[in-house]
């Protein structure tokens, strides 16, 4: 019997007090409950697509169909240049990290209010609850991944030498989908508004973002500002190391992993902050 | 034996204004912080941080030891949820400390998490991991709990298909197969028929025996009373008492004698005429003296004290009085109409004594309406006019205590066994 205890999650002594000013991030506490983050990660994952027709299907559906529209709308009508290879590639690539991130953003700003009966009712790390949407997102992610090297197949395109780099791009949109989706998701759980903000948001960042449009677009002098926005670098970073038709990382890229790191710092302190009234304002 | 919880003047104040609205939105506090300088100057003065906030809890501090059950008890809003909630770390103390010693499983309610569109099995898993339980124990306890949930067949249907009952049963089921060190229990055994309640408290005085340390909050007090050793009674927000259960459970009963509450002649919460209105009420034993509680299988005496302010005599006046559950559901009804026999004529002043013999009711607390009607119009309506309750008198004189859950009744005849034989030669005659 006792020796079952000891596996139990969470730490065997505990002192509860108020806490005061920066409080970190427990690590520790982080991995021990590791469990019930693939599981709500497993559970968000399983529900999503029940009692729909096509199921996972929807997965690369919906960025397929987007693709489409960029495709006949940027690339055919418009001209959009797209950097020597075909313009559905140029803008499919670019929508996988747009679609990771997206996703991610608004079902984790989401995700403490959807969960509150979990908040209300049992003690673990609620960063966890923030986080376990992004892990969800990242299979979907995986999926259309596949899609895309099927594409590249039929093009026949190689990726360049570079594309061993592409994690690290990866990570830049996760650790950006994280931070936003920290502040957002502390901010709805006190303020309900946010959550009618997010479609509008993200359809805004959409069009910021050099998806259907390459980023050499921007004149020179100020690309490296274009950066502002990190999902630029992201999307650049792949076109990069998947086709070779962006330029290589470089000023775009410092200024986006910064600001991708000031946002996930604060986002993190900022949820840590609110966190202790999480259970009373919900 | 070492303390293994140990409270250190843990209070929590919340804002009332929190708690009526729980969220606000983005429009309020923005017009709220532009307004704030032009406000601050005529509002401060006037609203002292005292005014829109109260004490939920206040310099709680206790001690349990390892292996001890301790029941914490008090009425609605006494501060019982806020202590459990402070202990399982889903709020924080507004000052004060706690040091628990072991690792903690808190269970607020069953089924946290349970999804309606995922199958039994998948729930187990998820609902394990939330409660604090790795994926291996859990697929080492997954058998016993099935089995002790009684769902075997439906394991891979999706638990938006089961009745109420399979879902609290595997709900508890997982919760109490939690192994921690530490357990915090609030009310989850008001689940299910009466016999799995029965499983349930077998199973939870199994888990004290193991030597582990109980945190129960319960309104059940025989519950309370047959599970802890310790009591704990929390009354608005301060510990009133601690020590033996008993000695616990008697405090908290007579708290109910109505102490402070408004009289009931100054209460203005009734409908009616007024033409003869209820002016006071107690409880007494058969003996006449005054008591807090009524024993059932003992008869109980309501002495109603009335007054018509017009100082006349009434006529053909009909006294009813209403029992019902603590959340309004109606159990019985007593009083003249049902015998057709109202009162012809009453004095000005004097009371109704309504004498119930072999009290039926299982121990509980229960609420007491009454009706007052003369010549058909209703005359006095007071609701909630008082708690009533209800220990145990040992009914059938068996010494069994039937639980609220088990019954809510209890009735007087007999049961017996016939040989199969017997009957069809009977009817036969």
């Amino acid at each position: 019997m006792v020796d079952r205890v000891a596996e139990a999650a969470g730490p065997a002594h505990v002192v509860i007090r108020p806490s005061t000013g920066w409080t970190g991030v427990s690590l520790r506490d982080l991995w021990a409950y590791r469990e019930l983050l693939y599981f709500l990660a497993w559970r968000d994952i399983k529900v999503r697509y029940k009692q729909t027709a096509l199921g996972v299907i929807w997965v690369v559906i919906q960025p397929l169909f987007a693709m489409l529209v960029f495709s006949v709308f940027f690339g055919r009508l418009a001209g959009m240049p797209s950097g020597g290879v075909p313009y559905p590639v140029f803008a499919f690539c670019a929508l996988l990290p747009w679609q990771l991130f997206a996703h991610a953003l608004t079902e984790s700003s989401a995700s403490l209010v959807t969960n509150q009966n979990l908040i209300t009712k049992v003690y673990f790390p609620r960063l966890i609850i923030p986080l376990a949407p992004v892990l969800a997102s990242l299979l979907d992610f995986l999926i259309a991944f596949g899609l895309l090297l099927g594409m590249l197949a039929y093009y026949r395109i190689t990726p360049t030498l570079w594309v061993w780099t592409l994690p690290l791009f990866l990570l830049l949109a996760i650790a950006l989908a994280i931070g936003v989706g920290l502040w957002l998701a502390a901010l709805n759980a006190r303020y309900r508004d946010v959550r009618y903000t997010i479609p509008f948001l993200t359809q805004i960042w959409l069009f910021a973002t050099p998806i259907a449009y390459p980023s050499s677009l921007v004149p020179e002098p100020w690309r490296a500002w274009y950066g502002l926005n990190p999902m630029a670098g992201v999307v650049d970073g792949f076109r990069w190391a998947l086709l070779g038709t962006a330029d290589a990382p470089g000023g775009l890229m410092a200024v986006s992993a910064a600001v991708t790191l000031v946002i996930l710092v604060s986002g993190v302190h900022y949820f840590r902050r609110t966190e202790r009234t999480f259970a009373d304002t919900i | 034996m070492s303390a293994v919880i140990r409270a250190e003047r843990l209070s929590k104040q919340y804002r009332i204004g929190a708690s009526r609205t729980p969220y606000e939105t983005l429009r309020e506090s923005l017009t709220r912080a532009l307004a704030a300088p032009f406000r601050r100057r005529s509002e401060a003065s006037e609203r002292g941080p005292a005014s829109d906030s109260f004490w939920a809890l206040r310099d709680v501090s206790f001690e349990v030891r390892q292996g001890e059950a301790l029941g914490v008890i008090g009425r609605n809003g006494a501060g019982k949820s806020t202590l459990l909630k402070i202990l399982s770390r889903i709020t924080e103390p507004t000052t004060g400390s706690v040091v628990l010693d072991g690792r903690v499983g808190s269970l607020l309610e069953v089924g946290t998490g349970f999804h309606s569109e995922l199958t039994g099995r998948e729930n187990v898993f998820l609902n394990g991991a939330i409660l604090g339980m790795r994926k291996a124990e859990i697929q080492q306890k997954f058998d016993e709990i099935v089995s002790f949930a009684e769902v075997e067949r439906f394991l891979d249907t999706p638990v938006k298909h089961y009745s109420t009952g399979m879902y609290l049963r595997l709900a508890f089921a997982v919760a109490a197969h939690l192994e921690p060190e530490i357990i915090l229990v609030d009310e989850v055994l008001a689940v299910g028929d009466a016999a799995f309640q029965k499983k349930c408290l077998g199973k939870m005085g199994d888990i004290t025996e193991q030597g582990r340390t109980v945190l129960f909050v319960s309104h059940n007090m025989g519950a309370v009373a047959s599970l802890c050793q310790t009591g704990l009674v929390l009354d608005a927000g301060r510990i009133r008492f601690v020590g033996p259960v008993t000695e616990a459970v008697e405090l908290y009963l007579g708290q109910f004698s109505g102490a402070n509450e408004l009289p009931l002649m100054l209460r203005h919460d009734r409908a009616g005429t007024g033409e003869v209105k209820l002016t006071g009420f107690r409880l007494e034993s058969e003996t006449g003296e005054p008591v807090d509680s009524i024993r059932n299988g003992h008869t109980a005496r309501l002495v109603f004290d009335y007054a018509a302010p017009a100082g006349r005599p009434a006529r053909n006046v009909e006294f009813q009085i209403i029992v019902r559950t603590e959340s309004g559901e109606l159990l019985f009804q007593f009083g003249t109409r049902p015998i057709a026999r109202n009162f012809g004529e009453i004095p000005s002043t004097g009371r109704f004594v309504c004498e119930l013999e072999r009290f039926p009711l299982v121990p509980g607390r229960y609420r007491l309406d009454a009706h007052l009607a003369v010549d058909g119009r209703m005359s006095d309506y007071v609701l909630w006019l008082a708690p009533l309750v209800v220990v145990d008198g040992d009914y059938y004189g068996s010494g069994y205590r039937v639980f609220e859950r088990e019954s809510r009744f209890l009735l007087d005849g007999r049961v017996r066994c016939e040989a199969a034989g017997e009957a069809p030669e009977h009817e036969g005659r």
